[in-house]
């Protein structure tokens, strides 16, 4: 393997832990990100991360129960295999991350703390205080870092990457970066690339998620030939603190710890939160949903907390919408051990202790399920092959993607705390799979002729030169992201319904003309922000459009993705007899549905266009099955489907689970 | 509650003025340049320089390029946006405009940080930051990445010890504050590579000092039970030319840390545990 070597773009959770599982495995590693890696996104992750433990093992837990949780929660709509691979290491990478010194929360005896997330009836979640993607991130900056002294990995911090380098067959060889102090821009040849730069929330304008988080280098990728798909998965966060500039997240384990979410019953009643009385307190999560009330999972959350506030008119405030998440009931000094971080952060942004005062909260967008389309490898035993070179492979060859950016994990939805693990698992699995790629590599990127680089480094030079000579007087891209920000929040979040959805495209396409308009106030050399930010504004469009083309074509409700239109009720009838029938209905539209829709949305660009196609989903190890938190009539639909299966079942070899075929061709059965 | 933002606002607040110590580049000259905006409810520094950059006029009505600024979490975990405001090194994002207009009515003053090359406006170079994290050996050394079982059994005591310290992001602010760390700047010579530049502006930087969150980050890997086993080599790295005893022990470290870790706890107990590594190593002769 002399010679070779890999650029891994970003240095979040995902790319650090390629990083380092790379340079152990002895393959010279680059990495580029547009920040100081310890100040990657990751830092904002608070509450913590999943898996199965010795003692939820004992109370019944297993990896299939965290697997099955994982996706129920997300609807069905990820590749099983993959998953069920991930919750089977879950447990190995929280004792890894223990090692590297996280400083997880301890129970008196010495063991690691967990508490409740959502989605699950067991206490999985291993946490850090509530700043638990902060600490796994400095754990792993730090191996990076000891790995960078001895000089296998080389760090190219405030750089950004502006698109691969192919070859004439399609090979990914290196990639494109700019220096955002000098703005020099240069090739660096690479035998793999890994894609690491996480979620497109800046697409929205205001999320939870951070300034680096524009979707800028997936969508270079996706320009360049990658598939992107489920763009129209965007999860939105039930609890943040809304801001001017940020919507600041307020951690699932405020809730875990006990918060409570509440309305008063009388709209908008004068009184301070503390003095409405317990009997004129609406805890509408806990009615609805008394199996896990205030930890239902996050897409249920949001649609009550956006419900009762919009079209029941509860929201605690007249002219701005929220509602409380009250933790005043929990002893101070429990709070300040397990919560102090976030407690803080809403105390330095808003001025009021919540220890004290229950907090006011709205869902924001927050997580981009989405992404760039990745492969797998299926093992015999339904999980993955070890070391294969095509786990989190793009369409592209010897080009990876791994952590927020990539689509493999959490389908319609992703649970609590999952995230942090999809991260660290997608980064520790690519590495021995690109050590075998390399093996298996003939000749050295390092070695091409330079003719390919310089074609690739002079193409993206006349663009970024062109982009600088722009006339004055064109459009202003800040303005143009408020707009699209606005677009899209009204358009693509919560609700999603076809008329505006069809308006909203229209604009989309009309903003993305505009912004091939946009005027510089910043034609200068060095450290030009003006131009980076205008070049990752126009880069905003193809995902945008992606998001907003897959949500218009898909005419069902799939976890974050909620269209009324297409809902399905709960039941009405008024004897069992009829709500039997009922159920029989429901479960047959459901069947209906699930032939017609239970596919990955696939976006390719096509001469600039979008273009949408669909592929099969393996759910070949936990048959689909209704998801029925909540709903009225769930115990009768329940009753009706289990029958329903165990008469296939009865029908067919095997433990059923036959539901559809495997999307891809599996090794065995 | 929480109407007070609504009080500023109706006392007739409709504008202020920001002033802003601006730097076209590392060699060039500062000069102060000044901003007037439109006051909206809930803003903070950051939301003053987005509305800068796109307005991108000054209050002469002078088009100018957007100042500068580094931003990224934009609620105080990540440490990019810290810089000095109205004399005081913070970062912008937790600085609410609404506040400082009651301490310092109807104009905001912005500067970058002092102790670090300025790159352009408030953009510094920290770098010399992280490489006293090199220096230090700031991490724990395990053996490696594969499944070992889990890490060492800590008490909770234990954890609420050491978590405030890991909490630390970087940022810089104690190295602002304190009277000991002086600015050092390594410009490249003309025809050197990256790699011939980075050696000689590590060398730089070794020899001076390494300041208090550096300190912290030894006490820090130094009560690990696996951090523990070289405890004796970050000790060594600590009394090294740039270490402990260049520390004069102002304090101000600790009082303007935007985390509030008990940096001067750490350093006296570096400088205990320095002492004792000394002695040993005497006696060990």
């Amino acid at each position: 393997m002399a010679n070779q070597k890999v650029m891994i773009v970003g240095g979040g959770l995902a790319g650090l832990s390629a990083a380092m599982k790379l340079a152990e495995l002895g393959v010279q590693v680059e990495l580029m990100s547009l920040t100081p890696v310890k100040r990657s996104h990751s830092v904002c992750a608070q509450g913590g991360i999943n898996s199965v433990n010795d003692v939820t093992r004992q109370q019944g837990d297993s990896e299939y129960l965290h697997f099955d949780d994982t996706v129920y929660g997300g609807d069905f709509l990820q590749h099983q295999p993959p998953v069920k691979e991930m919750t089977d290491w879950a447990p190995k990478i929280i004792d890894l991350m223990d090692r590297l010194g996280v400083p997880f929360n301890r129970t008196p005896e010495g063991f690691r703390d967990q508490r409740r997330f959502g989605g699950t009836l067991f206490k999985r979640t291993a946490f850090a205080g509530a700043t638990t993607g902060q600490q796994l991130l400095y754990a792993l900056d730090d191996q990076v870092r000891r790995w960078s002294v001895e000089g296998k990995v080389k760090l190219y911090e405030t750089w950004d990457y502006l698109g691969p380098v192919l070859d004439d067959n399609g090979v990914c060889r290196g990639v494109i970066g700019q220096d955002l102090v000098t703005m020099e821009i240069r090739a660096f040849p690479a035998d793999a690339v890994v894609i690491a730069s996480g979620g497109c929330g800046l697409i929205y304008g205001r999320s939870t998620m951070s300034m680096v988080c524009t979707g800028a280098a997936a969508s270079r990728t996706f320009q360049a030939g990658a598939k992107y798909g489920n763009a129209e998965f965007i999860q939105v966060h039930p609890t943040a603190i809304p801001g001017a500039d940020k919507l600041r997240l307020m951690s699932e384990s405020a809730r875990g710890e006990g918060g409570r979410v509440w309305v008063p019953r009388k709209p908008q009643d004068p009184r301070p939160a503390k003095d409405v009385p317990e009997n004129e307190r609406y805890y509408f999560l806990e009615e609805r949903y008394p199996k896990y009330g205030n930890l239902v999972p996050r897409d249920i959350a949001t649609r009550e907390i956006f419900n009762v506030c919009t079209y029941e008119n509860l929201s605690v405030e007249k002219d701005r919408l929220a509602v409380y998440l009250d933790l005043t009931h929990i002893p101070k000094h429990t709070l300040d051990i397990k919560l102090g971080g976030i407690l803080e952060i809403y105390e330095k942004f808003q001025g009021v202790d919540p220890r004290e005062v229950p907090m006011k909260i709205f869902p924001a967008v927050h997580y981009s399920m989405g992404g760039l389309w990745v492969d797998y490898d299926r093992s015999a035993s339904g999980g993955l092959v070890p070391g294969s070179p095509k786990n989190q492979q793009t369409n592209i060859p010897n080009l990876y993607a791994i952590g927020e950016c990539d689509y493999q994990y959490h389908g319609a939805n992703r649970l609590g705390a999952n995230s942090l693990l999809s991260c660290i698992f997608s980064g520790l699995i690519t590495a021995p799979g690109i050590v075998n790629l390399l093996k298996g590599s003939k000749q050295p990127a390092e070695s091409l002729p330079s003719s390919l680089f310089d074609g690739a480094r002079k193409e993206h030079q006349a663009k970024y030169d062109r982009l600088l000579k722009r006339p004055s007087g064109g459009e202003n891209p800040y303005l143009l992201h408020q707009e699209l920000g606005h677009v899209m929040t009204k358009a693509a979040t919560v609700v999603r319904l076809n008329a505006p959805l069809t308006a909203a495209l229209a604009t989309v396409n009309e903003l993305a003309e505009r912004a091939e308009r946009c005027s510089l106030s910043d034609t200068g050399h060095w450290t030009n922000q003006n131009v980076v930010f205008t070049q990752s504004l126009k880069d905003m469009f193809p995902i945008a459009k992606a998001i907003v083309q897959g949500a218009l074509a898909r005419d069902e409700c799939r976890g974050a993705h909620f269209k009324p239109e297409f809902s399905m009720p709960g039941l009405d009838g008024a004897n069992p007899a009829e709500l039997k029938r009922q159920a029989e209905q429901w479960c047959d539209r459901f069947e209906a549905n699930t032939q017609k829709w239970l596919k990955s949305t696939i976006a390719t660009v096509n001469n600039g266009d979008v273009v949408l196609s669909y592929e099969d989903v393996d759910t070949s190890l936990i048959p689909p099955r209704p998801r029925l938190y909540g709903l009225v009539g769930a115990d009768i639909i329940e009753e009706v489907w289990k029958s329903r299966q165990a008469a296939k079942s009865a029908g067919a070899p095997g433990n059923g689970a036959t539901s559809k075929p495997a999307a891809k061709p599996a090794a065995v059965h | 509650m929480s109407d007070s933002h609504d009080n500023g606002h109706e006392a007739g607040r409709s504008t202020f003025e920001v002033r802003v110590l601006r730097q076209d580049s590392p060699d060039a000259p500062s000069y102060w340049e000044r901003h007037r905006l439109a006051h909206e409810p809930d803003m903070n520094v950051t939301s003053v320089l987005q509305r800068i950059a796109a307005q991108a006029e000054t209050i002469e009505g002078k088009k100018v390029a957007p100042v500068a600024y580094d931003a990224n979490c934009l609620e105080e975990v990540c440490g990019s946006c810290t810089m000095v405001i109205n004399g005081k090194v913070r970062q912008a994002c937790s600085a609410l405009v609404e506040k400082l207009l009651e301490d310092h009515p109807d104009e905001i003053e912005l500067q970058p940080m002092s102790k670090f090359p300025v790159v352009r406006d408030l953009c510094v170079n920290r770098r010399r930051l992280f490489r006293a994290l090199e220096k230090l050996e700031a991490w724990i050394p395990v053996d490696g990445y594969y499944d070992m079982g889990p890490g060492p059994r800590q008490s909770d005591t234990q954890q609420e010890l050491s978590y405030p310290l890991s909490q630390c992001m970087s940022c810089g602010c104690c190295l602002e504050a304190c009277p000991q760390y002086g600015k050092v700047e390594v410009t490249r010579h003309p025809g050197e590579t990256d790699a011939e530049f980075t050696v000689r502006e590590n060398a730089t930087y070794d020899v001076h000092f390494v300041g208090a969150h550096s300190i912290s980050q030894v006490i820090y890997y130094n009560m690990h039970p696996t951090g523990e086993l070289n405890a004796d080599s970050r000790l060594d790295d600590l009394m090294e030319p740039g270490g402990i005893q260049v520390c004069g022990n102002a304090q101000n470290c600790v009082a303007v840390c935007p985390k509030e870790i008990p940096l001067t706890t750490s350093i006296g107990r570096a400088g205990r545990e320095t002492t004792k590594r000394m002695f040993r190593k005497w006696f060990d002769q």
